[in-house]
């Protein structure tokens, strides 16, 4: 149990502090970094209380690609070198003592919920971990996912296909000046634009307009 | 304080949330720094429904999770698919310079 606190608040202050650090930090390839770092620290609390599968993936997909793909555009777009201060300018700051107090509000709103929830005891017993120790968790989230899921599995395949075209068409750009293979062109030519055939006089050449 | 419960990483998540939203309004430099913001608020919502299935017993909360992140990671190459058209042509993705709708 007290092994259990140790691990949850050492991971849970690198997670809150690297989440302030995406959103303080100057340099967008640090911002990067601390995502990765609050990923990685989410993914280990979810380990530990016991959802492995979802840990794993969190790793895979989050610091495996969304993370790397940012990492990517931030260095082929070169915004890194724009290290501005926060507020750049000072006729657009009136956004942020108002953003500051809705997410303060925000912030109350849910510890209020969560109090006023933990403080009502007879709802259900929310202090101990139930995990069962004869099925292994990815076992059991397999069972569900393929049976009661099924649909709502292939809807978000569907979601990640039309993810990948949707991303496929918005950057794909028709460059000028490359020679590209035209089959079209290749199979619809006709003898007539190819060949011909020339009476050549003796002792002269024949001269070819290209 | 010791004895770790449902409400403490709920805490986690409502602290993440909020400063997942914090970076939305206090974010005057790029909208990368944006995207990476709703990418900490979807992370947070993935806290609070894998905690809640963990200490319920029922797995559909991180079924859930599952397909959150599903969407997560469509969100995010869709969103930075459309960040480099847009620095393509404007060749900035300052915050404060993408004005053209006049909002």
């Amino acid at each position: 149990m007290i092994a259990h606190a140790i691990f949850f608040y050492f991971f849970s202050i690198i997670a809150v502090v690297s989440a302030i650090m995406v959103t303080v930090s100057k340099n967008t390839v640090h911002s990067v970094f601390f995502l990765i770092l609050d990923f990685i620290s989410i993914s280990c609390l979810f380990i530990m209380i016991g959802a492995e599968f979802l840990g794993m993936i969190m790793l895979i997909v989050y610091v495996g690609a969304v993370a790397v793909l940012f990492l990517f555009v931030v260095m082929m777009l070169n915004v890194a070198q724009q290290k501005n201060q926060w507020f750049i300018s000072k006729d657009s700051s009136g956004h942020i003592p108002i953003g500051l107090l809705i997410s303060v509000i925000i912030f109350f709103e849910l510890i209020i919920v969560i109090g006023g929830w933990k403080y009502k005891p007879d709802l259900f017993n929310s202090t101990k971990l139930t995990t069962s120790n004869e099925i292994s968790n990815t076992h059991s989230l397999g069972q569900i996912l393929y049976t009661d899921y099924i649909h709502i599995f292939q809807i978000s395949g569907m979601i990640l296909l039309i993810a990948m075209i949707g991303a496929i068409v918005l950057t794909f750009r028709q460059r000028e000046g490359v020679k590209k293979q035209s089959y079209l062109k290749q199979i619809s030519r006709e003898r007539a634009e190819g060949v011909e055939v020339l009476e050549v006089a003796s002792n002269k050449g024949v001269k070819i307009d290209d | 304080m010791i004895d770790i419960g449902l409400g403490h990483y709920l805490t986690l998540g409502a602290v993440i949330f909020s400063i997942g939203i914090i970076g939305i309004f206090l974010n005057r430099k790029n909208i990368i720094v944006i995207l990476m913001s709703i990418e900490l608020i979807l992370l947070a919502v993935n806290i609070n429904l894998a905690s809640f299935s963990i200490y319920l017993g029922d797995l559909s909360g991180q079924v859930f999770s599952l397909f959150i992140l599903t969407v997560a990671a469509a969100e995010a190459a869709i969103g930075l698919a459309i960040i480099v058209v847009y620095f393509r042509n404007s060749g900035t993705i300052r915050v404060e310079e993408i004005d053209k709708l006049k909002g």
